[in-house]
């Protein structure tokens, strides 16, 4: 791939997993971390997301695609527990992962971040760090009363935390309220914070929205870095340049259904994702977007007619 | 009628109580045993210038375990006959009891839905949970008693006035306090606490300029009751009701149909939205201030004419606005409506087997119940995470 | 004007029973809203469980005092647990809304009739002190010196209220330095990233509800003790919302916030009374009665409340940047 210089045996067995897969929207994996099948999720009458089944390759980083409201953040809240689906079953490593919360989703080591980015504004950065950690003695109300029982243990989270924040180029920050950083720091402590939790799987929503373009290329190492190190990367991405240089494998999302999958360099000339970007679903339930434009038609007509009758 | 002696004894004669009733013209005499009593009033105790009507100072009300039983001595003014006479509810029936329990709900949960329905509409465009709302309906009542008993005007000019001023005082309310502090980008759990100032700073006000006293209105009070089918009730109090679900309607039908009102409805949808497709989103707020202002007054000045008038009357009622408005669904409308209503209700009927001074108890327990199986409420719909 | 009496009655009221018990409910609410984020509204439930547990299990089941006090902590505890199981997965104002239902439900019930023989209706109960008096190591007499003097009963609930103060700071503070804490304070600016990090959230929210519910329920034996009776009305809403004014006043998320703040609190309100009620009746203010000065400090309170979460949010000693009171 064009932009890849850091070739290493991770990506090639990524690349040599996804060799001879067909194009179709729920092809099987050699390997999968994450088994998704028949995930439906309803608002009212609209069907949010309703995939029929889906794998993810362990070991590779899996974009997720698809146009505005086509239901990829809401699939991200059914995956990690943060929303309940109405019906269906996924396995990560193997394990029932439907109706377990979410915190227990983190520690079983699928770990999520946030499109709009939640770092912890009056913690410092170091403390957002090590509440990353897990299984911590002294997060437990009786042995937090003695300090004696924690405080090895905290030394060993804070050493940790400093050198991934290093990795980062957070560690200058460390004692900063996380509220001060910049947008894209905010992004990066978000990650960092992340893998302090150790996961396997880590899912990446929108992680460089609202980043300034400076950052996008840090940014996008640490992504490529974390499959280096053994873990998985599922992320929503709306940027098709970006999705072209990280990512193994693309999943492409339609009105809440998976629709096309394939590697990032010839996905893009699947009829069926032009269509899905380009319209041709007139006739189709309304998504998410549409709802939002017809409202904002509604509200236009409103609003003349306001100063329609204000002016008689 | 206050310092007036009853006598209660059983239906053999046995003495049980002898108690005088309180300011309210009220009493309470615990019984033991379910059976027949019989209750007598002190004809000497009564005021000078009136008399139990028909002279029938005697009454034998069966009491049912765990059950309250009523007993209402009617009481006319001495030489002014020919008034309609007020029917005693003491030995009614379950099921008349229950109608009259029910239409008395029915009273309150149109008065609740009044002031519900302005906190509702301010927090579905601001944000804003007021709990300084109830205090709206405090200055209803007492404004419109300050223009009946201090001025001297008949109780529906005072009332007029009354709401008027009141929704001034919601204009002015928004226009020099909520929304500066809304251009300061205060937090709505900020305001929500300030709110709790504003409440404190009312409540207290009224108390000292008003008094700690209960008062009545001049006009309507000592109204006799006409019968209705099952149902028992002071003329006062149709005419109330008739117009709380006129009121009622209209603001609902302005909500609907003028543009204000879609203005409004859009605004509590989404402020950001509404505010990007050109509404003016301050005015549209202020609107329902000065509205919300104006129908909690009113349900002030209601409640004060269906009860009495104190200096803590809002207070009392708040929380039964607040599980109105939840029950049916924080800041929709319709919800507020339905959920007051239902509040209302639930409040009178369940006296058919709480006693009456539990009775907002169990409206309160069912709101909690309720938002356990249903936190969106009974009309609201569930959020999207993310 | 005696401003003798004037003064001493202000300092006195710097360490006095009311700001004890106030500092603690304010403690209590400092972990809820303060650390946690929880807008509790029902904190006068906890200090009513807690004073009726101890009156009801010494005067209705005649057990000794120790009895009562651990059926009022087991009270309290149980009523966070009650309280949290319904309403800690939702908004943060529906928990205000809830939670100050509840209270209200608790005062109604305390203060019925139906439950006369065991609450002892709006009266209330009294005369379960008297186990708490028996362990007073003071012999009867005065003590102090200068305006500083009580008499040995009041003395006991003093030191006794003020060992509980110290004994709640420490271990606030000792808890909100450890990562136990951490969790709690990442819960109140963000709640799903501490999810999103594998911790149980209802869980440490509980946790907190209960602490604080259990601190503030001192406060509520701090006054029956003190004043040897409970009353339904004592433990209205207004009780919670004046703990809410200290906590502000002091500093949300402050270990030592709420103690200086009751103590703000109770100087000025007994200042205010004690310079306007002379003034009222020396002839020098006309225009207020002196019932009507003692309901104007409430006015005071309310306005203060206002002026201090707009003007001043952190409280008097608060740093800005750490403000509980603006998340989200």
């Amino acid at each position: 791939m064009h932009a890849e210089t850091t070739a290493t045996d991770r990506k090639a067995a990524a690349l040599a997993a996804f060799k001879d897969l067909d194009r179709d929207p729920g092809v099987a994996k050699p390997d999968p971390i994450l088994v998704v099948d028949g995930v439906v999720r309803r608002f009212g009458g609209l069907t949010a997301v309703d995939v029929d089944h889906v794998e993810v390759q362990r070991g590779s980083i899996t974009a997720l695609i698809g146009p505005n409201g086509a239901g990829k953040t809401t699939f991200f809240n059914q995956l990690t527990g943060f929303d309940t689906a109405d019906a269906g079953q996924w396995t990560f490593n193997g394990r029932n992962m439907h109706g377990v919360p979410p915190h227990k989703v983190a520690r079983a080591g699928m770990v999520r971040t946030f499109q709009l980015t939640k770092a912890l504004s009056k913690l410092t950065v170091i403390e957002n760090m090590r509440l990353g950690a897990q299984a911590q003695k002294g997060e437990s109300f009786w042995r937090a009363l003695v300090p004696g029982f924690w405080r090895d243990q905290e030394a060993e989270i804070t050493e940790r935390a400093e050198e991934l924040l290093v990795r980062f180029k957070l560690d200058k920050k460390r004692d900063d309220f996380a509220g001060s950083l910049s947008g894209g720091q905010r992004k990066l402590l978000e990650m960092a914070r992340a893998l302090m939790v150790q996961p396997e799987l880590v899912m990446l929503d929108e992680p460089m929205a609202g980043v300034n373009p400076a950052l996008t290329q840090s940014l996008l190492g640490h992504v490529k870095d974390l499959r280096e190190q053994g873990m998985t990367v599922l992320f929503v991405e709306h940027d098709m340049d970006m999705v072209r240089d990280i990512s193994d494998w693309v999943i492409v999302m339609a009105q809440g259904a998976v629709i096309s999958e394939g590697p990032p360099d010839t996905i893009m000339s699947d009829p069926r994702v032009i269509d899905a970007y380009l319209g041709a679903h007139h006739d189709a339930p309304l998504s998410e977007s549409e709802l939002e434009k017809q409202l904002h038609e509604a509200e236009a007509a409103l609003e003349e007619e306001i100063v329609e009758e204000t002016q008689k | 009628m206050n310092g007036v002696k009853i006598v209660v004894t059983t239906e053999s004669g046995q003495p049980v109580a002898e108690v005088t009733s309180n300011a309210q013209g009220t009493w309470q005499v615990p019984v033991e045993k379910p059976g027949k009593y019989k209750v007598t009033l002190d004809a000497n105790t009564l005021p000078q210038n009136v008399a139990v009507r028909g002279g029938n100072n005697v009454r034998t009300p069966t009491v049912y375990d765990g059950n309250m039983s009523t007993v209402l001595f009617a009481l006319q003014a001495k030489g002014a006959p020919g008034q309609p006479a007020e029917e005693e509810a003491g030995q009614s029936s379950f099921w008349t009891q229950a109608a009259q329990l029910a239409f008395e709900g029915l009273n309150l949960g149109l008065i609740i839905a009044l002031a519900a329905l302005g906190l509702s509409l301010i927090y579905g465009t601001t944000g804003l949970t007021n709990f300084a709302h109830g205090e709206l309906v405090t200055l209803g009542a007492i404004l419109a008693y300050a223009f009946n008993a201090g001025v001297g005007l008949h109780l529906i000019p005072a009332a007029v006035i009354a709401v008027i001023l009141a929704g001034g005082f919601g204009y002015a309310q928004d226009r020099f306090f909520w929304g500066q502090l809304r251009k300061r980008g205060t937090g709505i759990i900020a305001m929500m606490i300030v709110s709790i100032g504003v409440a404190l700073f009312l409540r207290y006000l009224f108390l000292i300029i008003f008094g700690g006293q209960t008062e009545v209105y001049t006009q309507y009070t000592g109204q006799a009751g006409i019968q209705v089918g099952p149902i028992t009730a002071a003329p006062k109090n149709f005419v109330a009701m008739a117009i709380e679900l006129l009121v009622l309607v209209v603001v609902s039908l302005a909500l609907l149909r003028t543009r204000t009102g879609k203005a409004a409805r859009a605004v509590a949808d989404n402020p950001a939205l509404a505010a990007s497709s050109g509404i003016n989103v301050d005015r549209v707020i202020r609107i329902i201030w000065t509205m919300g202002g104006a129908i909690a007054a009113l349900a002030g000045i209601m409640l004060g004419l269906s009860q009495s008038l104190k200096f803590n009357m809002g207070q009392d009622i708040l929380l039964l606005i607040f599980a109105g408005v939840t029950l049916g669904g924080l800041g929709t409308a319709w919800g507020a409506l339905v959920g007051s209503l239902i509040v209302g209700l639930f409040i009178q009927l369940s006296t058919l087997w709480v006693p009456p001074e539990l009775k907002s108890v169990g409206a309160l327990a069912v709101l909690i119940i309720v938002l356990l199986f249903r936190p969106q409420g009974i009309l609201g719909r569930r959020e999207r995470i993310g | 004007m005696d401003w003798n009496t004037i003064i001493s009655t202000t300092v006195k009221a710097a360490i006095g029973v009311e700001t004890v018990l106030y500092a603690l409910a304010a403690i209590g609410l400092n972990v809820h809203f303060g650390y946690t984020g929880l807008l509790n509204f029902g904190q006068a439930a906890f200090m009513a469980v807690a004073g009726y547990g101890l009156a009801v299990t010494v005067t209705v089941l005649g057990l000794p005092f120790w009895a009562g006090i651990v059926v009022g902590l087991l009270a309290a505890a149980l009523l966070a647990l009650l309280l949290g199981i319904p309403t800690l997965r939702l908004r943060a104002d529906y928990l205000a809304i809830v939670t100050i239902a509840a209270a209200e439900i608790i005062r109604l019930i305390f203060r019925s009739v139906a439950f006369k023989d065991v609450f002892g209706g709006s009266d209330g109960r009294r005369g379960f002190s008297d186990g708490f008096y028996a362990l007073n190591p003071f012999p009867a007499g005065e003590y102090g010196f200068g305006w500083f003097t009580f008499n040995h009963r009041l003395l006991w609930v003093l030191l006794v209220g003020w060992v509980l103060v110290g004994l709640s700071c420490l271990l606030v503070y000792m808890l909100m330095k450890s990562p136990w804490g951490r969790v709690l304070k990442a819960i109140r600016e963000d709640e799903d990233a501490v999810r999103s990090l594998g911790k149980n959230v209802f869980s440490y929210k509980m946790q907190s509800l209960v602490l604080g519910g259990v601190i503030g329920s001192l406060g509520g034996f701090v006054y029956g003790l003190a004043f040897a009776s409970v009353q339904p009305d004592i433990f209205g809403t207004e009780t919670t919302f004046f703990a809410y004014t200290i906590l502000i006043l002091g500093g949300a998320a402050r270990v030592f916030g709420p103690v200086v703040g009751s103590m703000i609190f109770w100087v000025l309100l007994v200042l205010v009374y004690g310079v306007l009620s002379g003034a009222v009746e020396a002839g020098y203010i006309t225009f207020m009665t002196s019932t009507q000065v003692g309901q104007f400090r409430f006015l005071l309170v309310g306005l203060g409340l206002i002026l201090l979460v707009v003007f001043r949010p952190q409280g008097i000693f608060g740093d800005k940047r750490e403000i509980a009171i603006d998340a989200r």
